[in-house]
């Protein structure tokens, strides 16, 4: 079974880059266009990972990360934030929060790749 | 090293001492005053005499008048039977009245003229000293009442010069208390403030002040700014003269049109690179000059309205007219400085400016080679090869794109701090005014700090962080009853930037709840503020978050804090930078002197400077260590020390001090005299270095030195090598105890310090022995003016005179 990744973001136009490069490399994708879809899709689908963009209607990426990580059940799951928001405290808080890894758009998709594949070489 | 010549006086000196004590009282003129009294007796005597015997005479010649002729014959005859043979009783009888009428008139010219000349002087006694004792009544009762008067107008004299006496103390009290709180009230602003007189000269100046032209000297390492920023300096050093020329003219016409609140902005490149943005404001005239005008005038005023009645009106507006051109036009005394160092935030604003318009002129450019290449891959014909170039033009814009973006906000979070003004505050201060006000406002709740990282300076808004710490630990209390809090300062792993937690244990709550406390408008004292927690944080361009520690059981809220900028290159602000750069002083430093506003025309050597009073001027009172005695055959100097004397002020908190590397040995006999080893100048700057912020130091003021010849050999012979020359005036304490104390044996610094109760502290070091010589020269220059000696050119003439000035080296 292929490994399975949520990726979150409101943006249609990325979403579109993103499910077809995470299709390409292997991974099986589930889609969510908001916080609460995410959270619901995560706990739906139990992926290894999630993508999660960090400005999001409803639930912004950072609560559905420590809402994530608040959850025993879910404790194997690797959690990557993805924002346009590129200050230093902002990854200071993200990393705070539970996520695994914090890239900032925009980002090139060969070093997402890269970095998505190196947060799952243990687990998988 | 101060070497003193032989002790003793010289002649000249002895000869000088002799004609300043020619003067006693006057030779007697005429006679005695017994001789005198004598003469007086005898004239009176004869008068007496002649007069008695004018009357007998004139009785005898009246009762002869009456007679009958025969009547006549026979008393003649019956006189001359008779008086004959008892001519030598009747003289006798004779001089026994006249001589009762003598001592009788001796007593009277004894009683009434002595007791009246004894009550002449002791009056007059009283009049020309304080003497206040009472006059002991002699003589006749009238002279006696007369003393009696005399005491009590004493007695009531001395009554009134005791009372205004005490109103001069209390008053002069109230001054020098106004003088100093207003001195404390400076010295703790924040806010760099230079006060000056007309002329440039500055009056007053605080600590920040200090601070800032420390960062403006050229020279900072070795005068610490003291050579711009000094109590009677030049303020015109450090700026343009006509700048502040431009400025004060500003300032004068908004007086004219009568502004409330007359200021003047100007911004000014240093000498040393830096940026100031000047604030001016006047200080107005309310001198007793002034207000005494007003007063003449309002007296004229009542007076003219007493004399014509029914013109007062018109009196009255022609005293308003007397006293309208001083009053409209308000007199400057001087002006106030506030200096703010803005290298830093310009320097700031430059950069994001060049951001700014780097992004958007860059992505334009950008923006439109991405358009083209991607409407070059819509034509279908494309081959292969060319596909891939216009692939390529894709990638690198959208990557310089990227570049330029990241740039834009790795500089924009750091902006935050110079839109919104935060402090710089001690972390641990922070913490223990938080302990102590949520505890003030949550009666069931205490606080108390974790670990706190006492070294950490955290630049914040501390009103809006500590309402913020309370209304998250009030809301910890009412919904979860949390009964103790506890605050945690540590520094980030983000460079930067430090942890302020506020942790408590037991209950968590959900993100929602931490959402809705971060965003809800905090109340401050019952009333809804304009701020959430969510607000505050983004001031600080910092973060705010809710973490668990599960092993601990614990739960904290953390705030992401800006740290305060190490590097700031002009800080005043900061406690404990200021602390660091400035002297430590046992008494509160003078940094006010207004007695300055007063001098006119203190500018300049080139004036009359040998008229000026002694007590006037401005002198830097230095001395010098040298590796030995011999300045021509290579000695160097090691140490330069030197302070100010500004209007009969030492001005110790002005003071220069600094090792100098000779160049070459220093020779191993000195050192236990100057204490100064080759260890100790090794690294130090050459006098080529030092020697220009020292004349820096004394520029515009008169130097003394104790033996001065031997001080300024040294410096002279430095003149080839740096290109200055010290031509002030020089005095030299040596030679002016010389002129004061010709008698004394030793004019050594130490014998001159002993002789007038002076402690010597630190002796030996060149700044120790500049101390002693300033406080030496400052007790010298009254004794100076006792023997006639007042103005600088009369101070040179003299000691020029002393024999001791014939040293040379």
């Amino acid at each position: 079974m292929n490994t399975r990744i949520v990726v979150a973001d409101d943006e249609p136009n990325i979403l579109v880059s993103l499910e077809f490069l995470l299709q390409r490399e292997g991974f099986e994708v589930t889609l969510a266009r908001d916080g609460q879809e995410a959270l619901d899709a995560v706990r739906a689908v139990r992926p290894a990972l999630a993508l999660l963009d960090v400005m999001m209607p409803r639930l912004s990426g950072l609560d559905v990360c420590q809402q994530l990580r608040a959850d025993d059940s879910l404790a194997g799951l690797r959690i990557v934030l993805l924002t346009a928001k590129g200050r230093d405290t902002d990854v200071a808080k993200g990393l705070a929060l539970g996520a695994d890894a914090y890239l900032t758009k925009p980002f090139a998709t060969k070093a997402l790749v890269q970095r998505l594949r190196q947060l799952l070489e243990p687990a998988a | 090293m101060t070497a003193s010549p032989g002790p003793g006086p010289g002649p000249a000196v002895a000869a000088a001492a002799v004609a300043a004590a020619a003067s006693t009282h006057p030779p007697p003129a005429g006679l005695s005053r017994q001789a005198r009294e004598l003469r007086a007796l005898a004239g009176a005597a004869a008068w007496v005499l002649g007069g008695l015997l004018l009357w007998l005479g004139a009785s005898a010649g009246l009762l002869w008048a009456t007679l009958a002729p025969p009547e006549r014959a026979q008393l003649g005859a019956l006189l001359g039977a008779l008086l004959a043979p008892r001519a030598a009783l009747l003289l006798l009888a004779l001089l026994l009245g006249v001589a009762a009428v003598l001592s009788g008139l001796k007593r009277l010219l004894a009683a009434w003229p002595a007791a009246a000349g004894q009550l002449l002087e002791a009056l007059q006694l009283r009049l020309g000293t304080d003497t206040g004792t009472p006059i002991t009544p002699q003589g006749a009762p009238a002279l006696q009442a007369l003393a009696a008067g005399v005491n009590q107008l004493v007695a009531q004299r001395q009554q009134l010069q005791a009372d205004i006496a005490a109103q001069v103390r209390q008053a002069s009290r109230g001054i020098e208390q106004e003088r100093s709180r207003l001195a404390a009230l400076m010295s703790e602003l924040s806010q760099a403030v230079v006060v000056c007189n007309l002329d440039g000269r500055v009056l007053l100046y605080n600590g920040s002040a200090r601070a800032q032209f420390r960062a403006l000297s050229a020279a900072p390492a070795l005068a610490d700014g003291a050579e711009l920023i000094g109590l009677g300096r030049s303020i015109y050093t450090v700026f343009e003269r006509q700048l502040v020329a431009h400025a004060l003219e500003k300032i004068g016409q908004q007086l004219a049109r009568g502004d409330a609140q007359p200021a003047a902005h100007f911004l000014t490149t240093t000498a040393a690179g830096q940026l100031l943005r000047v604030q001016m404001a006047p200080v107005r005239q309310v001198a007793e000059a002034a207000a005494l005008d007003g007063r003449c005038q309002a007296k004229q005023g009542e007076e003219s309205e007493a004399g014509e009645g029914g013109e007062a009106g018109e009196g009255g507006k022609e005293g308003e007219a007397g006293a309208d051109p001083a009053a409209r036009a308000p007199a400057l005394a001087g002006f106030v400085l506030m200096l703010a160092n803005v290298t830093r935030e310009f320097a700031h604003e430059t950069g994001r400016d060049r951001l700014l318009h780097e992004l958007t002129e860059g992505s334009r450019a950008a923006l439109g080679n991405l358009q083209a290449a991607a409407e070059m891959l819509e034509y279908p014909d494309l081959e292969p090869a060319q596909r891939e170039r216009f692939l390529a033009v894709v990638r690198d814009e959208a990557q310089a794109m990227s570049a330029r973006l990241n740039a834009v906000a790795a500089q924009g979070g750091g902006g935050a701090g110079t839109r919104w003004p935060l402090e710089d505050m001690l972390g641990a201060d922070l913490v223990a005014a938080a302990v102590q006000r949520i505890g003030l406002q949550q009666p069931g709740l205490r606080a108390a700090p974790a670990e706190v990282d006492g070294g950490l300076w955290l630049q914040v808004d501390s009103f809006w962080l500590l309402q913020a710490l309370c209304y998250l630990a009030g809301r910890l209390a009412d919904e979860y009853g949390i009964r103790l809090v506890q605050l945690r300062l540590a520094p980030a792993p983000t460079p930067g930037r430090a942890h302020l937690d506020l942790i408590w244990t037991g209950q968590a709550m959900s993100t929602e709840t931490v959402m809705s406390w971060e965003t809800d408008p905090m109340p401050i004292g019952g009333q809804a503020s304009p701020l959430a927690v969510r607000e505050v944080l983004q001031r600080h361009g910092g973060e705010f978050w809710f973490e668990r520690e599960r092993v601990r059981h614990q739960a904290f809220f953390r705030f992401l804090l800006p740290l305060a900028d190490a590097e700031a290159p002009a800080d005043p602000g900061r406690p404990g930078q200021r602390a660091a750069s400035l002297p430590q002083h046992a008494s509160r430093p003078e940094y006010y002197d207004f007695d300055l506003f007063r001098q006119a025309g203190l500018n300049g050597l080139d004036q009359a400077l040998n008229d000026r009073r002694l007590a006037e001027l401005t002198y830097t009172v230095f001395d010098t260590e040298t590796t030995g005695l011999n300045p021509a055959q290579g000695d160097e100097i090691i140490q330069i020390g030197a302070t100010r004397v500004v209007n009969g002020k030492l001005l110790r908190q002005e003071s220069f001090e600094q090792l100098v590397d000779p160049q070459r040995p220093i020779p191993p006999e000195g050192v236990p005299i100057h204490g100064i080893t080759p260890a100790m100048v090794a690294g130090q700057p050459t006098i080529a270095a030092v020697l220009p912020a020292f004349h820096a130091f004394a520029a515009d003021t008169v130097l003394v030195a104790h033996n001065a010849a031997f001080d300024m050999r040294f410096l002279q012979l430095k003149e080839g090598l740096t290109g200055l020359r010290f031509e002030q005036p020089v005095l030299d304490t040596l030679l002016l105890s010389a002129l004061v104390h010709p008698q004394q044996a030793s004019h050594r610094l130490e014998a001159i310090a002993e002789r007038f109760g002076i402690p010597v502290l630190g002796r030996h070091t060149a700044l120790g022995d500049a101390l002693v010589t300033a406080e030496v020269f400052l007790k010298l220059v009254p004794l100076l003016a006792e023997r006639g000696i007042h103005t600088l050119g009369q101070a040179r003439d003299a000691a020029q005179q002393t024999w001791l000035a014939r040293v040379t080296y």
